[in-house]
């Protein structure tokens, strides 16, 4: 089967006041038609890099990108974004912002029954049926995520791509919305690339984990099949063997071959003791 | 069945009215009608009291009877101005009439009535004067906001003329646009006064400043992540601002356009004052100038009622504001 997506020798260099930054180098991924990407890394490694050059929102300095025989160059609805915080407008309802993102890619092809329609499905497919006429202030964060993700659904994109998307949610409500998302992915077969930073979660909703390395010149350090039938059940997973193999490769991974080691902060109590002498 | 809601306002005089007053309600009427009849009252009081002691040239400096006085025989000023004017109208009527029954071949002639503007006539004036340099240089200032907000270039170019230009004082415009207005504006028939245009654009020079800013602020703050939401929809330039950078920026939009409303009323006060062009700072001048017993009394009345109409005419917009504006926190008192 032929990729629907290419990334081949991706590299970004970004020019700073320090000089040349180098975040990304030789980024080589395929992706296939409907499956579940889920990329994992320390936190700057350059995860959203990656994600914003699929997304078209960054011009990677070397590589490029090829989505279904075509070189991406610009951002556009066939490769849509769930932003980490949501980005919803905040002057429109629900309802009229997954509106704005469908009228923009269905002006031509859709009458205006179809689109409200088809608006209001994707709201009902994440959920949101009964707070379609609110307010982004006037509805929950995890609700307001599901917005996102109906805007970005609605647009029926050959890609999704996820920046964390439930990264600022407590638990209950990102394991309500990982459901949500295995359900809409098994129902639609969409081509998902999600970054995380939660083990469990990478596992749980993947079919490919990608694991990278730490920057600067951050790449691909492994990438783990995950061989689990769906549909998955959290609950039954937990004491699976294959999970939890899995959730122990991602996390050696993590843990003991890319282990971060930051330099501690000065501790107060030193500054103080150095304030004292000066006085 | 019908529920009467009260507005939270007025939730404390109702507790009165029924005599079930609670101690944050007792607080709220504090607030709202204890303190400030409490302060005006003092004021009022201090002001009687200094008036007392302070003799000028015209006499006594008049305390708030005094004022109160002058007040009405302003208004009694005005109803009989009013009264003359239709008696004019009524003896021109009266006379045109006769006339064409001796002679129906004659073309009459009307005249307007001639007396002089009386203290509302003035308001009046500077009201509409007032209005049209604001929405003139509402025009002008939230356009160009935009466009330097959007373009760094635009930005660049205009930044170093609006901070030159900014601080400058309406005294300063005024003999300019004066003599610009009279050596542009020559008709035989002009359709406003001359006065009127010298006022009123030097309000909108004035007043231009705090929307223009803000107006650019506003769209230069859109948040990253809409204009990536924008990008990915693949919005054009012209749907971006319409619905990305526009509603973002409305809230500091309206910021400035109330600073530049208050603005607007004192200009304008100064400039009919400076150029005796016809308003409440002629009506102000020329009492001044008048110097009779009743002037001080008389100016007093027009300093509170200026002052009431800024406060109204900020009311107005917060109003407006309030209405419009999706950011409800943006909008304080
Ligand atoms: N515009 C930029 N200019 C300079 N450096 C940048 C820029 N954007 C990102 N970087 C750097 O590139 C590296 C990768 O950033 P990126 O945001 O992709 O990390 P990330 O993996 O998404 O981190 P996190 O998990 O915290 O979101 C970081 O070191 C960051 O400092
Ligand atoms: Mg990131």
């Amino acid at each position: 089967m032929k990729a629907l997506l290419e990334l081949s020798n991706v590299g970004m260099k970004f020019d700073t006041p320090k000089g040349q930054f180098e975040a990304l180098k030789d980024v080589n991924l395929k992706i296939e038609s409907g499956e579940f990407v889920s990329l994992i890394g320390h936190s700057g490694c350059g995860k959203s890099t990656v994600l914003n050059i699929v997304a078209g929102l960054l011009q990677a300095t070397d590589g490029g990108v090829i989505l279904d025989k075509h070189e991406v160059t610009e951002p556009g609805p066939e490769r849509a974004v769930v932003f980490q915080n949501h980005s919803l407008l905040p002057w429109l309802t629900a309802f009229e912002n997954v509106e704005l993102a469908v009228k923009q890619v269905f002006k031509k092809t859709k009458s205006k029954t179809e689109i409200r329609d088809w608006v209001e499905h994707n709201l009902e497919l994440v959920h949101m049926a009964h707070a379609m006429h609110k307010k982004p202030d006037e509805i929950s964060g995890g609700m307001k995520q599901r917005v996102g993700i109906a805007r970005a659904l609605a647009m029926q994109p050959q890609v999704l791509l996820m920046d964390e998307p439930f990264g600022a949610l407590d638990a209950l409500t990102r394991a309500h919305l990982q459901d949500s998302l295995m359900e809409i992915h098994a129902q639609l077969g969409t081509t998902v690339i999600m970054i995380t930073h939660d083990v469990d979660e990478a596992v749980l909703l993947s079919d490919r984990i990608v694991m990278m390395t730490n920057g600067p010149s951050a790449t691909i350090g492994e990438i783990l099949d995950v061989d689990i039938p769906r549909p998955r059940d959290r609950l039954a997973l937990a004491d699976d063997a294959t999970f939890v193999r899995c959730r122990q490769q991602v996390l050696q991974f993590l843990y003991e071959k890319q282990r971060k080691v930051e330099p501690m902060p000065k501790r107060n109590s030193e500054n103080a003791e150095a304030a004292r002498k000066r006085a | 069945m019908v529920t009467l809601t009260f507005p939270t306002w007025m939730e404390p005089y109702r507790a009165l009215a029924t005599g079930k007053m609670t101690g944050d309600q007792w607080q709220a009427l504090l607030r709202q009608l204890i303190w400030p009849v409490m302060g005006i009252a003092t004021f009022l009081l201090l002001w009687q009291l200094a008036a007392q002691r302070i003799d000028t040239s015209l006499g006594q400096f008049p305390g708030p009877v005094d004022v109160w006085e002058q007040a009405g025989s302003l208004v009694d000023e005005h109803q009989a101005s009013r009264a003359k004017e239709a008696a004019f109208h009524e003896r021109q009527e009266k006379y045109i009439a006769s006339r064409l029954q001796q002679q129906p071949e004659w073309e009459p002639v009307y005249r307007s009535y001639t007396g002089a503007p009386t203290f509302f006539d003035q308001i009046g004036t500077s009201l509409i004067t007032v209005m049209s340099g604001f929405l003139l240089a509402s025009a002008i200032a939230i356009p160009l906001g935009i466009v330097i907000g959007l373009s760094s270039t635009a930005h660049a170019a205009m930044n170093p003329l609006i901070q030159l230009f900014k601080p400058v004082s309406p005294l300063a415009w005024l003999p300019l646009v004066t003599m610009v207005v009279s050596a542009v504006y020559v008709t035989d028939d002009p359709l406003v006064a001359k006065s009127f245009l010298t006022s009123m654009f030097t309000v909108s020079l004035c007043c231009l400043w705090p929307t223009l800013m803000n107006t650019s602020v506003g769209v230069t703050s859109v948040s990253q992540d809409l204009t990536n939401v924008s990008m990915v929809l693949r919005l054009n330039a012209l749907s971006h601002v319409r619905k990305i950078v526009l509603p973002s920026a409305l809230p500091m939009m309206f910021t400035g356009l109330r600073l530049s409303l208050g603005i607007a009323w004192m200009v304008l006060i100064a400039a009919e004052m400076l150029a005796q062009n016809p308003g409440l700072g002629k009506f102000v001048w020329d009492e001044f100038q008048n110097g009779s017993s009743q002037s001080l009394g008389r100016i007093m009345v027009a300093v509170i009622v200026i002052g009431l109409i800024g406060f109204l005419l900020d009311r107005l917009m917060l109003m407006l504001q309030r209405a419009l504006v999706w950011d409800k926190s943006s909008v304080q008192r």
